[in-house]
């Protein structure tokens, strides 16, 4: 039975003034596990973040006309195997959104859709351990006109992003540590205003979103049936601008935040095929973002379409 | 088939580095508006009905040097010098200044309200710190350029702008001194070349009039004025439209003209607007002793209202004896059946609002952090406007005509809702959840819909063949505010027609200060 599961988190990262980490990690494949060939593995995950204190600029604050912000999302994912090497993904979530106070009225709807290609170019033993590389490449993209120049409830950012990562990883015995960087390029936005404020007044609809650069540090233990880590992931936004004073949030603020988390992942023996996973997050230190406390749990399921039946016992722990 | 999958990645890259190399730089709307060409030069204007002038001469604008004098010659050389090696910068601001001093003026004007439409953050004890104009670099910074005050900033910039241009154009037909380029053949005209009398310089008066008015209405501002003034004044020298000591005598007269607006502002009731904490106290009280509810504040710490005597305002177009007869009637009974409808019916729009009912709604918003709704009218009006090359002085009276009549909508409306003084939707039934921030003042009657009214009506007068369209725009504005919850029909549909009656106002000045 293999690990070989999107193994996510939804993450471990800020419900950054709503959701743009959702949107940079809980759809994307970021651990060093891949599916073996012509297997298929779905499943669906549900993440809730809340933050009462936020970052205006860097000045940490409450806001007693919103309360606790919350957000939840329901994904649904999965991963194929094309070969050994070669993985497709998607993720497809919906998204809610409320404020426990004030007086804004809450959103929902479905979010974005990110399709990952995710390639095993180099592996090899090294010492007593394994080193591999990865390659990751995706593209997310708003499924639905929802609405983003509403934050902190707007559901999403609504841009159109392009990543690509680079994810090294070494494991010795049951250990093992991850790393990657992850450059997101995001697309301008349209939205339903004709003019809006940044640090000078705009006189158009169309809002500059600047790109973001993330890095991940995981390190944890990993076996047939059981993967339990600690994660680590520093969010940056290359540009974007300051919340003034007392005013609301917008799509290109400078949004950064740096999270700390765990994630565990149980594959049941009784069961071929079906592994649960859990885990939870919060925000450390942040800029334009929520201090965000998460937590997601899923439910994941291998089809096999090898015809035979077996299910993946190639499925090393990479 | 793994081929296909690599193909399909580096597909992925390629786009992205195709992609990436793009510019993401958002284009303003009017970054790129051609330099204005004025159809007709208005050569009259000198005549046109002032608003707070009484004569254009009142102040003396000298004659002069003659374009043959040694003065004038050498001023000629320096344009001639500056063209000689002029640096991107220069030509780039040549061509923002060339779009109209008026337009660009009112765009610099629409993102200083924007910049300071913030309600200040509580002090410890819940209270709220007023900002103040004594010390406008305290925190809060003076002012917060909330809808009433802009509306005002924008009415009195604006009709300062107007007066000191009639008296500009005065001038100029008096004086009839070429420009630079008609004078001497050599000095290069890098803008539109106009039968104008150049001096005095229209845009250095309306340089004058901006950077005085901002000593009343943005004090932090001036500095930044200040150079964008000097931009403007060079970029005109350096384009061969005017030579030092047409800049000279126009910004002197803009000044001029600009303190006769700020005296009037002085005393225009404006200081009073904010009212004390035991006057705050009395609207409550005399609702309660009335059997009323009172309105109050939404906001956590309830914060105190907006302007409540922004309603004793002077006006531009009427007198205040006008602003209690234009004021509508009460709105139904609280527990009338009409009300009660007309709660449930804000609560069923915001269930399950439709994504277009959202467009309509962030559209017309223009809340907190924006340039509000009277800058957004000065926006539609400014982009229609373009279109029509209007000289400057026309540019500067069509304007003016909006802003005095927002201005003046927001009198009424102020007026209004603290005699009045009725609950929002929200109020009534807390779960009513609204689509955008709701404004801390009374319900009765809709300051967009005042708004709205006021400026479609006095633009389908200036641009008929638009009429339709601005009264269209003005429904949807006022509805917008129906669909996020923030208003009762009754306080959007009265707010247009207060709105209507105010813009007739500015109707009948139009038709009599001698532009049409």
């Amino acid at each position: 039975m293999n690990k070989n599961i999107i193994n996510r988190f939804a993450i471990a990262c800020a419900l950054v003034l709503t959701l743009i980490v959702a949107q940079l990690h809980a759809q994307t494949d970021e651990d060093a596990i891949m599916m073996a060939k012509k297997q298929f593995c779905i499943g669906g995950m549900y993440s809730r973040g809340s933050w009462k204190n936020y970052w205006e600029g860097t000045l940490k604050r409450n806001n007693l006309n919103l309360g606790t912000v919350s957000n939840q999302m329901f994904g649904f994912m999965g991963t194929y195997g094309v070969t050994e090497k070669l993985n497709l993904l998607f993720n497809l979530p919906y998204a809610t959104t409320n404020a426990s106070a004030g007086t804004l009225h809450g959103q929902q709807g479905l979010q974005d859709l990110s399709l990952w290609v995710k390639w095993l170019p180099l592996e090899k033993d090294l010492g007593n351990g394994t080193f591999s590389a990865y390659i990751i490449g995706g593209v997310s993209l708003p499924t639905t006109n929802y609405i983003a120049d509403y934050l902190p409830l707007s559901i999403g950012l609504h841009s159109t992003n392009l990543s690509g990562r680079l994810l090294l990883d070494y494991q010795l015995g049951n250990f093992f540590t991850t790393v990657s960087g992850t450059y997101v390029y995001r697309n301008n936005i349209t939205i339903d205003r004709s003019a809006y404020y940044t640090t000078e007044q705009i006189n158009s609809n169309k809002v500059n979103m600047p790109d973001v650069a993330t890095e991940q540090l995981r390190i944890g233990y990993r076996s047939s049936h059981l993967i339990a880590e600690a994660i680590a992931t520093n969010m940056n936004t290359l540009g974007g601008f300051d919340i003034r004073r007392n005013d609301m949030p917008f799509p290109s603020n400078k949004m950064n935040a740096t999270s700390v988390g765990v994630n565990v992942k149980y594959t049941l023996k009784k069961v071929e095929g079906l592994s649960l996973i859990g885990g939870g997050g919060y925000t450390v230190a942040g800029r334009n973002v929520g201090q965000s406390t998460m937590f997601n749990a899923g439910v994941f399921y291998i089809l096999d379409f090898n015809g035979s039946g077996k299910k993946s016992s190639n499925a090393a722990n990479k | 088939m793994k081929n296909i999958f690599l193909s399909l990645a580096l597909l992925v890259l390629t786009a992205s580095v195709i992609l990436v190399a793009c510019s993401k730089k958002v284009e303003g709307v009017t970054d790129n508006t051609a330099a204005l060409n004025p159809t007709n030069i208005d050569l009259a204007a000198g005549n046109w009905k002032t608003v707070l002038l009484t004569r254009p001469d009142t102040f003396l604008v000298a004659a002069p040097a003659a374009t043959n004098s040694p003065a004038y010659v050498a001023e000629l050389n320096e344009i001639k010098g500056a063209q000689q090696s002029l640096t991107d910068g220069q030509r780039a601001a040549i061509k923002y200044w060339s779009a109209g001093s008026v337009l660009r003026w009112n765009e610099i004007l629409r993102g200083l309200v924007a910049k300071h439409n913030l309600p200040p953050y509580q002090n410890e004890d819940g209270s709220y710190p007023i900002p103040s104009s004594a010390n406008p670099f305290n925190y809060p910074q003076f002012p917060f350029s909330n809808p009433p005050y802009a509306a005002r900033a924008y009415a009195y910039i604006s009709a300062a702008q107007y007066d000191a241009l009639v008296a500009a154009w005065h001038y100029k037909a008096q004086y009839n001194r070429p420009a630079p380029y008609k004078v001497d053949s050599s000095v290069n005209a890098l803008v539109p070349k106009t039968a104008l009398p150049s001096y005095p310089s229209e845009d250095a008066v309306l340089a004058g009039t901006m950077v005085a008015m901002m000593s009343m209405l943005f004090p932090t501002e001036i500095a930044y004025i200040q150079q964008k003034v000097t931009e403007e004044e060079y970029s005109r020298i350096w384009s061969g439209a005017n030579v030092r000591s047409d800049i000279v005598a126009g910004e002197a007269l803009g000044r001029q003209v600009a303190s006769v607006f700020i005296a009037r502002g002085k005393v225009d009731n404006v200081g009073k607007a904010v009212g004390t904490p035991a006057q705050w106290k009395q609207f409550v009280t005399d609702a309660l002793a009335n059997g009323k509810t009172p309105w109050y504040s939404l906001e956590a710490p309830a914060r105190n209202p907006m302007l409540p005597f922004f309603g004793n305002v002077k006006p531009f177009l009427f007198d205040s004896a006008t602003v209690v007869a234009l004021r509508p009637g009460p709105p139904p009974a609280e527990n009338s059946d009409e009300m009660k409808q007309e709660t449930a019916q804000a609560k069923n729009y915001i269930t399950n609002a439709p994504r277009e009912n959202m467009r309509i709604v962030q559209f017309w918003a223009d809340g907190v952090g924006t340039y509000t709704p009277p800058g957004h009218w000065n926006a539609i009006a400014a982009s229609d406007f373009i279109t029509q090359n209007y000289s400057e002085v026309r540019w500067a009276r069509n304007m003016a005509l909006l802003n005095m009549a927002l201005m003046d909508a927001a009198i009424v409306c102020w007026n209004t809702k603290y005699y009045y003084f009725t609950p929002r939707p929200t109020q009534v039934d807390p779960n009513i959840k609204t689509l955008t921030g709701i404004p801390n003042f009374p319900s009765y009657i809709s300051g967009h819909a005042s708004f709205s009214g006021a400026a479609a009506t006095i633009l389908g007068h200036i641009l008929p063949a638009n009429a339709a369209e601005y009264t269209a725009m003005a429904q949807q504005a006022s509805d917008s505010r129906l669909l996020s919850g923030i208003h009762f029909l009754i306080d959007c549909s009265t707010g247009l027609q207060v709105g209507q009656s105010v813009g007739s106002y500015a109707v009948k000045r139009a038709q009599a200060d001698g532009a049409e």
